[in-house]
Formats: structure tokens, sequence, C-alpha cells
């Protein structure tokens, strides 16, 4: 039986929904030496900014029951480096290229979406969730009015389709995933990870410098996949869904719930082997069900 | 120098000094593994997810076999202290930089561990041995002298410890200044504390040192940006004066980080 493992967002074609979430896979470079980036659907890139950003200070991780809390604070080197050196390096490689935006401010997105508009991405993803940072970020994404705002914004000025990555950190995620849909947004990913805080009992401290952090990992991916659920039942947007994704049982999860893509993120940290490992665990499972096109699963969930 | 991702097989483990355990384990890694690097270890227990970063205290290439001593500090290394001779246990590595050894040749070198970052002063001191002057110098807590035995091997041990039961009494620096020790270039691994005491005596005696550092660590390899140091210069890949302590270092220049 010949397998179809291609799905299609916006237009753009992916050779399998398997992607990786973006900051825990940095450019691609780091783990090449694990995983043959040919196999992925695409590399997501870390967040990018119109200029370096330092992020924030050290410890910025640790770990918690079944995951582990991240304050980064969107470390990144900026847009011209990263024209200059991580575009050049995924372009050798025969994926798709989605690069993650970061800012402070409209205007600080706008640049880098402008910026990367010649640029040879396949597609954009705006990142207005970042819990760790104080400004923009997050504050883009809890406010279905601010949401749309800066969607609209960015949507007129970006030559590539673009995601939007929502935060779970809302009350209501299907509001806000009408909110990306009303302002013309092609595509949404979800989730982000879930703001929490660990404290140090016999130090008396907080685990991180940051004090809060974002949860990510096997503990949240329950909840990751009932916000896919219930935003693909709210909108018709395509939707990557991610959160806690460990094996192929993990990505078939998300798709039955109405994820078109999937995206891996800390577990990479774990198995830097998980990604090329998801995609064949994929099509076994196409074959164990006699699924001849992936896509036939998305949403498939029933009571 | 690929890093990978594989089973070692435990070759033997014991005790070497209250909650510190000796392992020898065998792994192909064995093969490439440099003085200074480090290999990640993961847990059994899949509600602890993050491997723990454990630096090289020796090689056997010949056998494949790497040896890490490790202090029990936690959920992790509590679950490590139990496995046996013939357990299998999880291992991502090489990872790190490690300690530019050829810097060494011709030279007299201080060996600088502190508590914990003793073990990898032994790789290192076998590399050098040969080719420079060895004066190690070692600070322990108290009478409980963990691989003192296998580093006075390899050059001049000096030994202080902070309740004074042997050697000079206080840390490291007391006991170059107790016996007049001077020295070309310095290579160190220990608590924070003594790695800022190293980095100034260094300044001073206006000789480098090379000092590897510890951040707590989720990917170990480059990619999550959760373990940098505050460097004095951009660094080559964020361009932010914050480096990737998994990949760019542990093992830096004194005066080049900020500690
Ligand atoms: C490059 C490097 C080399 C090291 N080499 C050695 C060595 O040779 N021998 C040795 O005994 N210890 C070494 N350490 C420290 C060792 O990593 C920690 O003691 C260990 O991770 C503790 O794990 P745990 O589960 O027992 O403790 P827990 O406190 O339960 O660990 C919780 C989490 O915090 C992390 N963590 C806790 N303490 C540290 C620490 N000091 N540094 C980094 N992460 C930490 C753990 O990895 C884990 O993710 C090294 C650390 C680094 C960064
Ligand atoms: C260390 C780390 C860094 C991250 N950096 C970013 C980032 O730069 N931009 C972004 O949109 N999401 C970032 N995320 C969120 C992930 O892309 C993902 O949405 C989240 O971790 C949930 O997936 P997971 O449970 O598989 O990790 C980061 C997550 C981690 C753990
Ligand atoms: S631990 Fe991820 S960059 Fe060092």
């Amino acid at each position: 039986m010949k397998l179809n493992t291609k799905i299609k967002i916006a237009g753009v074609e992916f050779k399998n929904p398997v992607m990786t979430a973006s900051g825990t896979f940095g450019s691609g470079m780091e783990y090449s030496e694990f995983t043959d980036l040919n196999r992925l659907g695409a590399v997501v890139t870390k967040g990018v900014a119109n200029v370096p950003w330092e992020g924030n200070p050290t410890p910025r991780v640790c770990e918690t029951y079944g995951g582990m809390l991240n304050a980064i604070g969107l470390q990144n080197p900026g847009l011209d480096v990263f024209i200059e050196r991580d575009i050049p390096f995924l372009k050798k490689f025969d994926t798709k290229i989605i690069v993650n935006v970061c800012g402070r401010s409209i205007a600080d997105y706008v640049e880098v979406v402008e910026g990367l508009s010649d640029q040879p991405v396949d597609m954009l993803e705006i990142n207005v969730s970042c819990p760790n940072v104080s400004h923009g970020g997050i504050a883009f994404g809890q406010n279905p009015d601010c949401l749309f705002e800066i969607t609209k914004e960015i949507k007129a000025k970006a030559k590539q389709p673009i995601i939007m990555k929502l935060s779970p950190n809302v009350t209501d995620i299907t509001e806000m995933a009408k909110a990306a849909e009303a302002a013309g947004a092609d595509a949404i990913s979800l989730i982000n990870t879930i703001t929490g805080m660990k404290i140090d009992i016999h130090r008396r401290k907080f685990a991180l410098a940051n004090r809060t952090g974002g949860l990510s990992g096997p503990a949240i991916k329950p909840v990751a996949v009932r916000m896919v659920y219930q935003a693909a039942n709210a909108v018709k947007l395509p939707i990557i869904g991610m959160g806690g994704i460990a094996t192929a049982d993990d990505a078939i999860e998300f798709m039955l719930a109405g994820a078109t893509a999937v995206a891996v993120g800390m577990m990479n940290f774990v198995n830097p082997y998980a990604t090329g490992e998801i995609v064949s665990g994929i099509e076994d499972y196409m074959r164990r069900y006699d699924i001849r096109n992936i896509s036939d699963i998305i949403g498939a969930v029933t009571d | 120098m690929e890093k990978r991702k594989e089973t070692a097989v435990v070759y033997r483990q014991q005790p070497i000094a209250d909650d510190v355990y000796d392992m020898w384990i065998e792994t192909s890694l064995a093969r490439e593994a440099k003085a200074g690097q480090f290999i990640s270890v993961f847990t059994r227990d899949r509600s602890s997810l993050l491997p723990r970063p454990i630096s090289i205290c020796e090689t056997d290439r010949e056998n494949e076999r790497l040896r890490i001593v490790y202090r029990v500090a936690g959920k992790g290394t509590t679950e490590f202290s139990d496995y046996r001779a013939g357990n299998k246990i999880d291992i991502l590595g090489t990872l790190g930089n490690g300690f530019p050894t050829e810097k060494a040749a011709g030279k007299r070198v201080f060996l600088m561990g502190g508590g914990i970052g003793i073990p990898p002063m032994l790789q290192l001191a076998k590399d050098i041995t040969e080719n420079s002057e060895v004066c190690i110098i070692l600070g322990y807590r108290n009478s409980q002298l963990f691989l003192s035995e296998d580093l006075s091997q390899y050059g001049t041990a000096y030994i202080s410890t902070e309740d004074g039961s042997v050697g000079v009494r206080g840390n490291v620096l007391d006991v170059i200044e107790k016996n007049g020790l001077s020295a070309d270039i310095i290579y160190a691994c220990g608590p924070l504390p003594m790695l800022r005491a190293i980095k100034k005596y260094a300044k001073t005696a206006g000789i480098p040192a090379y000092i590897s550092l510890e951040e707590k660590m989720a990917c170990g390899v480059g990619a999550c940006l959760g373990c940098v140091a505050k460097t004095s210069m951009v660094d080559h890949h964020s361009h932010v004066k914050n480096s990737r302590i998994c990949t760019d270092g542990p093992v830096y220049l004194a005066e080049d980080v900020e500690i």
C-alpha cells in the first residue's frame, strides 16, 4: 500500500505532519547530528526578533514532574545573523522552513516579518504567547482584541502565510482562535507553555531566576489535546498541535483531536531521535489501520 | 566526534566517600571522550525526564569504559547510586569542549579541584603529566580524600580541608600561599566561590586560568539556551554575551566569563 503522509497548510505542502516546536530545536543545526532533517515535515526555528535579545538570568530551566519549566526569555541573535547563518543552513535540507517571530511591540514584529519577505522561508509563526518576557509576547496573546489587531497588522505586511501561536494561559481558547481567524491568520499553532512556578524548599528560593516559567512536556499533553480539539471545532483554520508529544501515538492523538500537523518540543531533549521516530511511527500506524492518506485522520475522533 | 544517545552498561560501582560514588560504565563514547567534557545521564524514573550532566573522570579507550564520580544530590543521583554491575544506563555524550590540554605543554601547571569538582582533574592529569610539571591541589571538606591517591600518581599533590583534619586548613588558595607555590597556567573545577577566587588570583599572577562552569541544563547540546554563562565578549551563537555552557563550555578562560 502506498502511504500518503503529505499534509497541506495554507497552500504549503509538507512531506509529513511532523515539525519541531520553536525554541527546542535551535535552527536545526544542533539536532542535525542526531536526526536527518530531510525526514521532517518542517523545522520551526527558535524565536527571532529584529535585534539580538539577551534573554533572562539563570537558572533558566528546571525539571518538574513529567515536564520542565523554562524562562529562557527569547535569547536570540536577531534577524541579521539569522538570515546570514541559519537560513542558508536550513536550505541545505529538503524540509520546509517555518520561522518563529517574536517582538516587544507590533512594530518589532512587523520589522522581522518584512525583513523575511524576500527570504526562502515557507511560513512564519508569530509568537504572541511567550510567558517569559515582560513586554510584548503574551500580552498580545491573552486578549482577543489585541490578538486581532496584531494579526491584522502582520498579515497585511507578511509575504509568507502566517501561523498565530496561541497561549494556553487564557480562559477560553476558542475566543482566541476565532480572533486570529477573523483577522486573517492562515493557521494557528497551540499550545505554547503553561505558566508555572517551582520553589526549592531546601534553599527557600525560586527554582528559576525569573520566578515563573513556562511548563512543557508530557505533563501538559492532556491540556494541549483538549485545547486543540476545542479550537478545531471553533474555527476552520488548520492547526499545528503541540504540548508533550513524545511518540507517534501522541502525534496521532493530536491529529484525531483536529491538528493538521504536530510539533515536538521538550521531548527532543529527552530523546534527540524523537522526531524521526515519530515520522516512522505514524507510517506504522497508517499500515496497521489501513490509512492511505494521513489527512483522513485529522479531527476524526468520535464519541 | 558525533554526539549520540546510547545505552551503556554499568561495569562496576562503589562508594568512595560519604554520598560519593565511583562508577565505571561500558560505552563506545569512551573512544572519543576528552578530559573536561561531560555526559548527561538519564534516570529510569519516567517522571524525571531531563538528563543529569556528569563530568568525565577517567577514560579507558581500549576497553571502552568511562569513569564518573558523583555526589548524591537529589532524585537522579540517588537512583544512580543504586545501580549494580550489568545494569543499563542511558547516556548522551560526549558533551562540551573539554580542557585545552595542549596549552599545558612544557609548563608548570596547577590542577585545582574543589569537592565534587575534583573528578574531571583525573583524566586531565593523566593527559598532561608527561609534558608538564603538574602540581595538583585538592580541596576537601574533611578527611574523606576521594580520588587523591589516583591523582597523586600524576604530579605533586597538596591537600586542603575545611575542617583542618588533613593538609592545610582552608581552601585550595590557602595551599598556594602556605607553600609558596607558583605556576604558569591553571586548570580548575569546583564551587563558584573557589572559581571566583582563582580568577582573581590568576589575574594578579598574570597567568591564564581555565575553569569549568556548571549551570542547570535541559538539552545539553546547545539548542535550548538554558545553560548560559555571562561572557565579557559577544558570544558567537546569539551575539549577546551569553555563552552556552553545554557546548561552548563548560571550560572557559576565566577572564572571558563574568562569574
Ligand atoms: C557540566 C557539569 C558537570 C558536572 N559534573 C559533575 C560530576 O562530575 N559529579 C557530580 O557529582 N556532579 C556533577 N555535576 C552536577 C550534577 O549535574 C548534579 O549534581 C545533578 O544533576 C543532580 O541531579 P539530582 O537528580 O540528583 O538532583 P536534583 O536536585 O533532584 O535535580 C533536579 C534537576 O536539577 C538539575 N541539577 C541539580 N543540581 C545541578 C547542578 N549542580 N548542576 C546542573 N544541574 C543540576 C538536575 O540535573 C535535574 O534536572 C555537573 C554539572 C554540570 C553542569
Ligand atoms: C526551552 C524552550 C524554549 C522555547 N522557546 C520558544 C520560542 O522561542 N518561541 C515559541 O513560540 N515557543 C517556544 N517554546 C514553546 C514550545 O515551542 C512549545 O509550544 C511548548 O514547549 C509545548 O510543547 P512541548 O510540551 O512539546 O515542549 C519553548 C519551549 C521550551 C521548552
Ligand atoms: S542545555 Fe540547552 S543550550 Fe545548554
